[in-house]
């Protein structure tokens, strides 16, 4: 196929997308992406890569900086979501847009009801609703309120609405993360289904089988930048992996630093935690794991695979509903992070915004916060004691504007995610959880991060650290655990902690 | 199932209750007891129909009291000191309450303003003019108040359904239309379902929000109107506390307060089911007024509770759309 | 401990200071002291005096609005904790009455706290319970009447001075202050305020969110049955019917006036009681100038839109400012 006949199939058509968020945060370097007529493209890549961005801009959530949008041969400016779907690109989100409480016919037809001298046709619609969703495999009560069927019926619903609204694009934005594998088969049903009218599909998604399954081709993002484009057929479940959490392959033998390390730990002894089949039905299957005071254990795997919820079991935020934690050899039972905190457990949470910082409180105060917690409320820290342990933090982590009074909320994301670490140092944590520490952060603080994490190691702490990165936990982790699909399904230690070893186990089937 | 069990479980209350006051005094099982509970919450149910709406899309109005009020002492006064005729007076308040409510609705939606202290502002108004116009309670002469309180049909067994209670169930028959048959009323229920959702679902938001306060106001002046009939006379301080009674009643009558769902049948049983009450102790009575509120502030915790528990349920059932988009915050 | 006023509190102090000069034009009288039987007179102690229970609501009610919440069963906590005191007054000691009417306010706010934290019931949902069957209650406590009550001891709550000070401020002042070293003498002025701005967050940095909700309500409940016992006092006796009949509205007013934000986090208790004084000093204003006191509502109204108005565009700008940059 030559230039011209690629392109004149191009459906959509991106060039040279850039977006950089207030802040200098460059979401998007650059991008090219197409989708031709009638073929599912998958869009991959970690968390922060830039696929909502891309999705954004396409969409016209977010207005671009730089680049073209052609639709169908035509350059398009939407300017919100209204204007996109006007110009035939339809988007179906994670959590879907529709309304829970509406029955499943209104939500097809809202703000389009057949009507009679004023009056909705309840009948006419219901027919109507029938025979859309027939059309998509679906025979269901139409009358019934959408938010008692299966979310896999509600997407359904969401791409028919989205579909009957005349798209010539679909853009299903994760739809299967809370599938079962049935639900994500008649899923793949609709979309083959819209494939063969010539519809062309965009899909994000994190599950590689998915896209072996369903994708005639793939993009991967990485860092907001476009890494690749392929036809899925024939490419090496392996490369895939490559493209979306290492880097280049010459890159990958670069020496593990960890290799000549100042302490030894002792093997033998008690852990300082373990976890003994632990885990949480719907979050995480049952696991074993030993953190010992002095090492780093890397948790690696591709989003949604389970690590998030391993964290969030072992800090006490989630429940766990079986299996037991010890600390010291002695079982605890966490009710909650309150009681982590009193055992010397830290956890930064991967959502900044949302589970870390308190935006409209200070630089100082968002330091003090765990200290103080632990403190109780009747023994409040000392304004002098405040200043000292922010001051000593802010300039232990170099964290920029170093004016402690101002509201962390003003604060770049690096400053931002070093500033929730010296909540927890300031603790004097024993045991330390930090899930994707460096993501969404410039790169200097990047390594500032990553020189910290070394030197906690050294200190004697025990390091649970979660991240994409790839090349990066091995360059600091003496152990690292691979997760597949909410299981545990790999321990590598010692020599085995390489890039390659940590790719191949997430890759595997 | 579950979509109707609150208006079923809020039915059967009444009926229950209504079988066990009919045990006890036999004669409020009567067509005279029962009209009298149309006419004597006739203005309440006329509220509790815009109320129903309001608290539908998400939202909540406490000014209904406070324009009852600013209704009654205008119509006295346009009647009886500016010689305008009844008929013209009524044109022209509901004029002014509807212009009120949608004002109150242009600036909930256009600066984001929590509707209870919108709808807050709008009480101290509405009461502060009706004060501000007259203080004292002013009677209204006119033939059409004679002849509306004369006027009524008998039904056998002494039952007298007077114009009053027939306007009131006229309001809630267009009220159900309007709430259940319409796109006007799937887009209060889409409000109450998520903003966000239905504005990226291409629905006016804006219009809807200005349109819904304005039904309410509107039909709060209507109320007023009514109160007028069944007092005779112009005073600013009825309707104290109106808003409150009207809220529950809604609420009893299976309207989840968070919005998003609920029945104009519904809030018509819960009307009822205040009035039951208050007939009860009125029967009794030995039993004090004060009842009536902690009565009806129990049934609201019941109702609450149980429309918290089903929600909780519903949530554990379904992930998805289950959530509502949370409210914008600074 | 620090009582300092925070420098965006300039308005607000403007703000007071303009009304009373408006009723000093208005009434040239406005700032006569005098000393009468021990006790200080004036419209400027008026001020003070008649605002104390608003002050005493505003000090509970920003605590709650700070944590997002509200609260609006305070005037219906005002009348049952003014009729227990009242019922109680002349056959108990000051002790036992004083105590039963603060417990049960108390008893009133872990109720509200119970339902908004553990129930997790929306709180403008939770407290209209109370709101609608409160004032029930304290009809019940008084079975109707207007219980009056003739102890002395009660009374000095409404009608007594300390050092020439009026009772009701000085309880409003000790209150105050005890609420300024709870909040920011100890690490709870901290807790509520993070809890308020992000509790996921502060959860998970160890802090006792639910706790602190609760703890906020019960704080209002107290005040508020202290507003209660203080109006109780001042009229010899309880009305259950209006006693504190609209007095959240003032109390929310009081908090929209002085503090920045109706959506939780950063408060200020002394900005709310600068608020609730604010609202008095209209009041007295309308009074001395000869309108109807009618006006009162009609003006209330209007500054809360003006104020809201334009607390908008700031909060606009102060979403903007804080979210930039976010994905």
């Amino acid at each position: 196929m030559n230039q011209a006949e690629s392109e004149a199939s191009d459906l959509l058509r991106i060039r040279r997308l850039s977006k950089t968020y207030p802040g200098g945060f460059r979401a998007l370097k650059t991008v090219d992406f197409t989708v031709r007529a009638g073929e599912i493209h998958a869009l991959l890549g970690e968390n922060g890569a830039g696929k909502s961005t891309l999705i954004k801009t396409i969409t016209g959530i977010t207005l671009r900086d730089d680049g073209e949008v052609w639709l169908d041969g035509r350059e398009i400016h939407p300017r919100n979501g209204e204007e996109a779907q006007a110009a035939g690109i339809a988007t179906v989100y994670q959590e879907v847009a529709l309304l829970p409480n509406l029955s499943v016919a209104q939500n097809l037809f809202l703000g389009r009801q057949p009507t009679r001298f004023g009056l909705v046709r309840e009948g006419e619609m219901g027919r109507r609703s029938r025979q859309l969703l027939q059309g998509f495999g679906l025979d269901i009560d139409v009358s019934a309120p959408l938010g008692e069927f299966s979310v896999a019926v509600q997407h359904i619903v969401a791409i028919a609405r989205a579909v009957d609204l005349s798209a010539k694009v679909l853009i299903l934005d994760e739809p299967t993360a809370s599938l079962d594998a049935r639900e994500v088969e008649v899923l793949f049903t609709v979309m083959r289904q819209l494939k063969s009218q010539g519809m062309g599909i965009v899909f994000v998604t994190h599950f590689l089988d998915q896209v072996h399954a369903i994708c005639d081709r793939l993009t991967v993002l990485r860092n907001g930048g476009l890494v690749g484009e392929r036809t899925v057929a024939g490419l090496p479940r392996m490369e895939l992996v490559r493209m979306m959490l290492g880097r280049d392959l010459e890159a990958v033998e670069t020496a593990r630093s960890r290799s000549h390390r100042d302490t030894v730990v002792d093997r033998g002894a008690v852990p300082a935690v373990q976890a003994v089949g632990l885990g949480k039905h719907g979050a995480v299957a049952p696991f074993d794991m030993i953190l010992r005071e002095g090492e780093v254990l890397g948790l690696s795997g591709l989003l949604g695979s389970g690590r998030t919820e391993t964290a969030r079991l072992i800090f006490g935020v989630d429940r766990a509903d079986q299996g037991e934690l010890r600390v010291d050899g002695t079982s605890v039972r966490l009710l909650g992070p309150r009681d982590a905190l009193r055992l010397g457990f830290g956890f930064c949470p991967e959502e900044r915004k949302t589970e870390g910082i308190v935006a409209e409180l200070s630089v100082r105060e968002n330091i003090i916060l765990a200290l103080q917690a632990r403190a109780g409320w009747l023994r409040p820290l000392s304004r002098k004691r405040q200043d000292e342990v922010a001051d000593r933090f802010i300039k232990l982590l170099d964290i920029r504007p170093d004016d402690p009074d101002k509201p962390i909320g003003l604060l770049s994301g690096g400053n931002q995610q070093k500033a929730v670490l010296a909540r927890w140092l300031a603790t004097g944590p024993r045991v330390l959880i930090l899930d994707e520490p460096t993501r969404g952060i410039d790169v200097g603080a990047h390594a500032e991060i990553i020189r910290l994490i070394r030197k906690l190691c050294d200190e004697g702490l025990a390091l649970l650290v979660i991240s994409s990165e790839v090349e990066e936990i091995v360059s600091y982790a003496d152990r690292v655990t691979v997760l597949r699909d909410r299981h545990h399904v790999a321990e590598l230690t010692g020599d085995e902690v390489t890039e390659q070893r940590v790719l191949t186990s997430i890759a595997a089937t | 199932m579950r979509r109707h069990l609150p208006v079923l479980v809020t039915t059967v209350v009444f009926l229950l209750g209504f079988l066990f006051c009919a045990i006890q005094y036999p004669n409020i099982a009567s067509t005279r007891v029962v009209m009298n509970l149309f006419t004597d919450n006739a203005f309440l149910g006329i509220l509790a129909v815009g109320m129903t709406f309001v608290i539908i899309s998400g939202g909540i109005d406490l000014s209904v009291g406070s324009v009852i009020a600013f209704t009654t002492v205008f119509l006295a006064l346009a009647i009886g000191n500016w010689g305008l005729s009844p008929g013209m007076a009524f044109v022209l308040v509901l004029g002014i309450t509807a212009l009120f409510g949608a004002a109150m609705g242009a600036i909930i939606h256009h600066f984001e303003v929590p509707p209870f202290i919108v709808t807050l502002a709008g009480m101290f108004l509405a009461r502060g003019v009706a004060f501000l116009m007259s203080t004292e309670s002013l009677p209204i002469d006119a033939a059409l108040y004679q002849e509306v309180a004369s006027f009524s049909i008998h039904l056998p067994g002494g039952g007298r359904l007077r114009i009053i209670g027939m306007m009131m169930l006229l309001v809630f028959l267009l009220g159900g239309i309007v709430l259940h048959y319409t796109r006007f009323g799937t887009n209060v229920f889409a409000l109450g379902g998520g903003r966000t959702t239905t504005a990226l679902m291409g629905v006016r938001v804006g219009r809807i929000t200005v349109a819904i306060y304005m039904l309410s106001s509107l039909l709060a002046g209507l109320a007023g109107i009514v109160f007028s009939f069944y007092t005779a006379s112009g005073y600013s301080l009825t309707g104290v506390g109106v808003e409150l009674d009207t809220i529950a009643a809604v609420v009893i009558g299976g309207t989840l307060l968070s919005g998003g769902a609920g029945t104009m049948f519904g809030t018509f049983i819960g009307i009822m089911i205040q009035g039951l009450i208050q007939t009860y102790i009125t029967f009794d009575g030995s039993l004090s007024s004060w009842w009536i509120k902690i009565v009806t502030g129990l049934l609201l915790f019941l109702f609450i509770v149980l429309q918290q528990l089903l929600t909780h349920l519903a949530r554990r059932a379904t992930t998805g759309a289950g959530e509502k988009d949370t409210q914008a915050r600074p | 401990m620090s009582i300092v006023l925070p420098r965006k509190g300039s308005a607000q102090i403007g703000a007071f200071i303009l009304i009373l000069l408006i009723n000093w034009l208005v009434s040239p009288q406005f700032f006569d002291l005098r000393l009468q039987d021990g006790r200080l007179f004036g419209s400027l102690v008026d001020v003070f005096n008649r605002g104390a229970p608003v002050m005493l609501l505003a000090m509970g009610m920003v605590l709650v609005i700070a944590t997002r919440g509200i609260d609006l069963s305070v005037g219906a906590v005002m009348a049952i904790s003014g009729a227990v005191a009242a019922t109680l007054a002349d056959s108990h000691s000051i002790v036992i009455c004083l105590g039963a009417a603060l417990g049960v306010g108390l008893l009133c706010g872990l109720w509200n706290g119970i339902l908004v934290a553990v129930l997790r019931i929306q709180p403008i949902v939770a407290t209209l319970i109370l709101m609608v069957a409160g004032r029930g209650i304290a009809q019940l406590i008084t079975e109707g009447r207007i219980v009056t009550f003739t102890s002395r001891d009660l009374a000095w709550f409404g009608g007594g001075s300390l050092f020439g000070v009026p009772a009701p401020v000085v309880l409003a002042v000790v209150a105050l202050v005890v609420a300024l070293a709870l909040v920011r003498g100890t690490a709870l002025g901290l807790m509520i305020e993070a809890t308020g701005a992000n509790a996921e967050a502060s959860r998970l940095a160890g802090i006792d969110t639910r706790l602190m909700t609760v703890a906020v309500y019960m704080w209002c409940g107290f005040c508020a049955s202290l507003a209660g016992v203080i109006v109780a006092a001042d009229i010899l006796g309880a009305d259950a019917n209006n006693a504190g009949l609209w007095l959240e509205l003032d109390a929310i007013l009081a908090v929209v006036i002085g503090g920045p934000s109706l959506f939780g986090g950063r408060f200020s208790l002394v900005l709310a009681v600068l608020g609730g004084l604010i609202i008095q000093a209209m009041n007295t204003g309308i009074l001395l100038s000869g309108y109807p006191p009618e006006l009162n509502l009609v003006i209330k109204a209007t500054v809360v839109l003006v104020v809201l108005l334009l607390q908008t565009p700031r909060l606009i700008a102060f979403k903007d400012r804080l979210f930039r940059g976010t994905r």
